[in-house]
């Protein structure tokens, strides 16, 4: 009888992979066993060759949900067997693979069948999970990845769940959150006098209290939200008081996509996103106007996710209209994750806290999605992805070990191990405390996790960012080697490591558009036309650099950036004469401009920059858009992109006049007609729309064509799209679709966030190819 | 004044200023070393060069500063100032008689400090090569007994004393070097900080440590004292006073006021239980009318400074890592 040795890398613990095989091999007839080690799982198999081959055909077609195999070896077995049956054998020791950890996953259709089956033992509680769903990352503080590793450590199993934690046919053998009502964790409400308020049923109890508009501070998964009815304007309105957050969008949990469809257009890839086993939030046009108006005050779009725990699903059960679920915090803080941490911080904020005992080890944001063409794209990587690993293309050193730092806003860190870049969830602001924190906490404990031990650190040419300032200081305290990456070369580097493209692999053309990043010569770069490998990186263009006269107070208030275009391009007296009754120059007139002018003059704190996130927020001032201040970061560009919509494809062959300036061999987009095209219209007080729409156009025209110019002048024939600027979804898929009519491979970041999330991965990446070169 | 060719008569000429302005008994020894006796005890000693643009500003000029800056150099360490010595590098052509202004302004404000100049140097340089007036001035004082103040002794649960309001001297320099016409014309604040540091030495010598938020401003006056202390530090953005005419400049030219430096604040860590009094005692004293305890130190192995913003937030207060370029994507 042939025998198989079949070596399977990937997600393949913890997560139901050895009762799998077990089943698998049973039904097939086959004699051997299943087991874990350092590797992953290993099966020995003997049986007919047809028997073999049908098994091993099977594996990947049948994979548990949470199983992602990345390696499949199968080599002849010369032994005979000794097993009567097949068996799942248990591990010798724990030397367990680096992939165990898995990513949080949504409550599975059998358990969830089970908590609203009256007759099942865990009808109605809150925390059922099983092999295949449940929380992982979210619980994980050590490995490996036991129970006793886990914050499930205090709830010691019942029999019955015992039972079921020890039977290999199982769908919960060795799961190790598995808990019931009798042995596992539970929930109370609180009020906000921190009294428990007696109820049969908190969930229930809650339920009613949504209903009559009261705020409750939920511990969900990976964090705390405050929760209130998202048709209940007056709930809502108190919310965003108390939450000090007056215009960013709050995002709104629904029982099901047909509620969903109730708010907003929900197409069949978002669907699909929606219902996956990630449960993140999708960002969709809005339609219906259902939701009370303060949910997303400023924008045509709603972020809708759907109940991804049993506590969730039992919530929303008892309810007719969504909920807000923003997260739990104040303004932009990270979300609160510790019971007294939330009592203390959300005191005032929620009416009452809905509250578990189970600690949340790790904090997990909401990950955010959103639509593109046919795919999806990932603007926020958070729960239910990470700490999912990317394979590395072909080529890199699978023997290196690299730290990359990330950015400073959105940051997340990456870690390359075996090959493998892992990315962390998304961490926050890091001048933020708490995000601060858990930055360096997160570090530590992805490198305990990962048995990890950095070769190379890899920081932003920043020297103010947080990250390369940490990154410098681990360097120098364990004398690793620090590298330095210029930001936009990241974002690119992020991109093409994601879409699989080679170390070797021929350099790519590039429109990298975001806020600003680190250029070279200390020059703030954020509007730039790259060509790039993994290696090098060669600037061909860019935005017209202008001043943004306060520096940082330049990207709070947009009103310095029209000053900046109009006073850079023009005399502005003359200008401001010519235009004297627009909104916009009466607003600046009553601007200190005489003190900006001599900062702009005397270079005082005036940075020039080629930022498209400045341009942006330009024209945004021009229109009328929040020129003042903005209240979140990329506000004015958002709003602007909104008004554009629904004149954006009737003005599609409208864009106005630009010029592609040469200078030293480099490519600069001039926008000195736009601006005076601009205000002319608005001076004949053109429609708004109108006129957001064809500046829109400008900027898509002008970048197609000076890309289409720098292909042919490279040969170059793949454009890479990446920045945080190009979350603006006219922009991306205008400029994607032309660049693709004239036959070009455009690629943008899909699994990794196009804004600063996903830099951290270009870090680890460039690092690495240097090193192999 | 001329450089090189001048020789003795240009000396003597120089020399009468300082002699006539500067005048003291030690001066007049006319040696090339002052000599005086001291006390049995500690002593400090601290050197600082004054470079500056604009000579005058509104609040002082670089004579003054000269003496405030270092005399608040020797008294952060709870001493009561002694001596100083003054070395000039004079640029070729420099009016003699704006040099006499600032030798007149030195010399008043080393009297108002109760010390003075008692050595001094003086060399010209070619056109060009030097930027008007640079001055060094090194100064010597004695520590009291009883008193340990030292930038490693804070400790978790001491207050933070701040002596009155940020950012003056820097707002006041640039507005006036970069000619930028506020509403306000805002006035630096370098003072010497001898007799505030006495009044608070006379509460307590249980002072842990005290420093001047010079360059770099209150921000990195903290982190210094936080890493060589090895703690954490909070402070409270609502208690931390700034004029606001400073603030509305600081809105206006996009600088964070805590990073913008100061000739004449000091900082002030101290056991709680003292921390009332010692702040009493300063708002008596004119420089420290304005003091407010704006903080406490915590323990924090990440050594942190973070503060409690105005808007309900916490962030950190971080060094300043080469040039002030927005961080934001
Ligand atoms: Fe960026
Ligand atoms: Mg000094
Ligand atoms: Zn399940
Ligand atoms: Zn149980």
């Amino acid at each position: 009888m042939p025998g198989k040795a079949i070596r399977v890398r990937g997600t393949v613990q913890g997560v139901g992979f050895r009762p799998f095989i077990w089943h698998l091999a049973r039904q097939c007839g086959l004699k051997g066993g299943v087991w874990n080690d350092e590797q992953g799982v290993m099966i020995h198999a003997w049986g007919s060759s047809a028997q073999l081959q049908y098994f091993i055909r099977q594996i990947p077609l049948q994979l548990p949900p949470l199983a992602n195999i990345l390696v499949l070896e199968t080599t002849e077995l010369t032994t005979r067997s000794e097993h009567n049956s097949f068996e799942i054998i248990a591990s010798q020791q724990h030397a367990f693979a680096q992939t165990m950890i898995t990513a949080d996953a949504a409550t599975c259709p059998e358990c969830l069948a089970e908590i609203n089956d009256p007759h099942n033992r865990r009808y109605q509680y809150p925390f059922t999970n099983c092999t295949h769903c449940g929380p992982r990352l979210s619980i994980i503080k050590a490995i490996p990845y036991d129970r006793c590793n886990t914050s499930m450590a205090e709830f010691p199993m019942c029999p019955a769940c015992q039972a079921e934690y020890d039977a290999p046919d199982n769908r919960r053998f060795h799961a190790q959150a598995n808990c019931c009502s009798d042995c596992g964790p539970e929930i109370w409400l609180e009020d906000a006098r921190l009294q428990n308020i007696s109820s049969t049923d908190p969930i229930i109890q809650a339920a009613l209290l949504l209903q009559q508009g009261q705020i409750i501070a939920i511990k969900g998964l990976g964090g705390f939200h405050l929760a209130c009815d998202a048709n209940n304007e007056m709930a809502v309105t108190r919310l965003r008081q108390g939450k000090k957050r007056y215009a960013k969008p709050f995002a709104l949990m629904a029982k099901n996509s047909q509620q969903v469809k109730e708010y907003a257009q929900l197409g069949n890839i978002e669907q699909q996103a929606l219902t996956d086993k990630q449960a993140p939030i999708i960002i969709l046009a809005a339609q219906g106007k259902k939701q009370a108006h303060s949910v997303a005050p400023a924008e045509d779009k709603l972020g809708f996710m759907l109940p991804y725990t049993p506590l969730h699903y039992l919530l929303l059960q008892h309810l007719s209209s969504p909920l807000v679920m923003t997260s739990g915090n104040l303004s932009d803080e990270p979300q609160c994750t510790d019971n007294q941490q939330a009592r203390q911080k959300l005191a005032g904020l929620a009416d009452y806290f809905l509250m578990h005992n189970r600690e949340i080890v790790n904090r997990l944001d909401d990950s955010v999605l959103r639509h593109l063409g046919d795919k999806i794209q990932v603007l926020r990587r958070a729960r239910g992805f990470s700490p999912e690993a990317l394979p590395l293309p072909k080529g890199f050193n699978k023997q290196l070990q690299i730290l990359a730092m990330g950015g400073e806003l959105k940051n997340s860190f990456c870690l390359l191990k075996d090959g493998m870049a892992i990315v962390s969830q998304h961490i926050g602001d890091l001048e933020n405390v708490a995000a601060q924190q858990d930055y360096r906490q997160q570090i530590k404990r992805y490198q305990q996790l990962f048995d990890f031990n950095a070769d190379i650190i890899a920081v932003d040419l920043h020297p103010g960012y947080l990250s390369t300032q940490y990154g410098e200081q681990l360097a120098q305290e364990q004398s690793i080697s620090l590298l330095r990456v210029q930001h936009h070369h990241a974002h690119i580097a992020a991109c093409i490591a994601e879409h699989g493209l080679a170390i070797d692999t021929p350099a790519v053309l590039a429109a990298v558009f975001d806020g600003s990043g680190m250029g070279l010569k200390g020059e703030l770069w954020g509007g730039e036309f790259m060509l790039a490998d993994y290696v090098t990186c060669q600037r061909l263009g860019h935005l017209q650099k202008v001043p943004m006269p306060g520096g940082v107070q330049a990207i709070r208030e947009p009103w310095r950036n029209a000053y900046a275009q109009l006073a850079h391009n023009f005399d502005y007296t003359a200008i401001s004469k010519e235009f004297a009754d627009l909104d916009i120059i009466r607003l600046l007139e009553t601007k200190p401009l005489s003190i900006l002018a001599t900062m702009i003059e005397n270079k005082l704190n005036s940075p020039l920059s080629s930022s498209c996130g400045r341009w942006f927020d330009a024209f945004a001032a021009l229109l009328g858009i929040c020129p003042e201040q903005i209240a979140f970061e990329g506000q004015a560009a958002i709003m602007l992109e909104s008004l554009a919509a629904s004149e954006f494809i009737r003005q599609q062959d409208n864009a106005y006049d630009y010029a592609i300036e040469s200078s030293h061999n480099i490519c600069v987009l001039n926008f000195r007609t736009l601006l005076l095209a601009v205000l002319q219209d608005l001076q004949q007080q053109r429609n708004k729309a109108v006129i957001a729409a064809r500046i829109h156009h400008t900027l898509i025209s002008a970048s197609v064509a000076l890309l289409l110019k720098l292909s042919a002048q490279t040969q170059t024939n793949t454009i890479v799209l990446s920045g945080g600027v190009f979350q603006n979804k006219l922009l991306l898929e205008s400029i994607t679709q032309q660049l693709q009519l004239y036959g070009k491979a455009v690629l943008s970041p899909q699994k990794y966030p196009v804004n600063d999330g996903g830099i951290a991965l270009g870090q680890a990446l460039i690092a690495a190819s240097i090193q192999v070169i | 004044l001329s450089h090189g060719s001048g020789g003795r008569a240009m000396a003597q000429l120089i020399a009468s200023i300082f002699v006539k302005h500067l005048d003291n008994e030690l001066l007049r020894q006319g040696n090339d070393q002052a000599l005086f006796n001291v006390e049995a005890g500690r002593m400090v000693m601290s050197t600082d060069s004054h470079v500056i643009t604009p000579l005058f500003f509104p609040g002082g000029d670089i004579g003054s500063l000269a003496i405030h800056g270092t005399v608040n150099d020797v008294v952060m360490s709870g001493a009561k100032p002694l001596y100083l010595s003054a070395g000039f590098i004079l640029e070729e052509g420099y009016p003699l008689a704006e040099l006499e202004k600032i030798v007149i302004s030195m010399a008043a404000a080393a009297k108002q400090a109760g010390t003075a100049v008692i050595t001094g140097d003086t060399k010209v340089v070619e056109r060009g090569k030097g930027d008007g007036v640079f001055i060094n001035t090194c100064g010597i004082g004695v520590v009291p007994a009883g008193v340990n103040i030292s930038g490693n002794r804070a400790q978790a649960g001491d207050a933070i004393i701040l002596s009155g309001s940020i950012g003056d001297h820097g707002v006041a320099i640039m507005s006036s070097r970069e000619n930028l016409q506020f509403a306000t014309t805002i006035i630096s604040d370098s003072a010497s900080l001898h007799n505030l540091v006495a009044d608070m030495l006379d509460v307590t010598k249980d002072i842990h440590c005290l420093r001047d938020p010079t360059r770099g401003g209150l921000a990195t006056s903290l982190n210094e004292l936080a890493a060589q202390s090895a703690v954490g530090m909070v402070i409270e953005e609502q208690k931390i006073p700034i004029k606001s005419a400073v603030r509305a400049a600081c809105e206006i030219l996009g600088l964070d006021p805590l990073y913008v430096a100061n000739e004449g604040k000091l900082v002030c860590i101290c056991p709680a239980e003292h921390a009332a009094s010692i702040l009493t005692t300063m708002q008596q004293n004119p420089l420290g009318k304005n003091a407010a305890i704006i903080g406490k130190v915590i323990s924090d192995d990440n050594h942190f400074v973070q503060m409690n913003t105005a808007f309900g937030g916490q962030r950190i207060v971080d060094w300043l890592a080469g040039e002030q370029l927005p961080r934001i994507c």
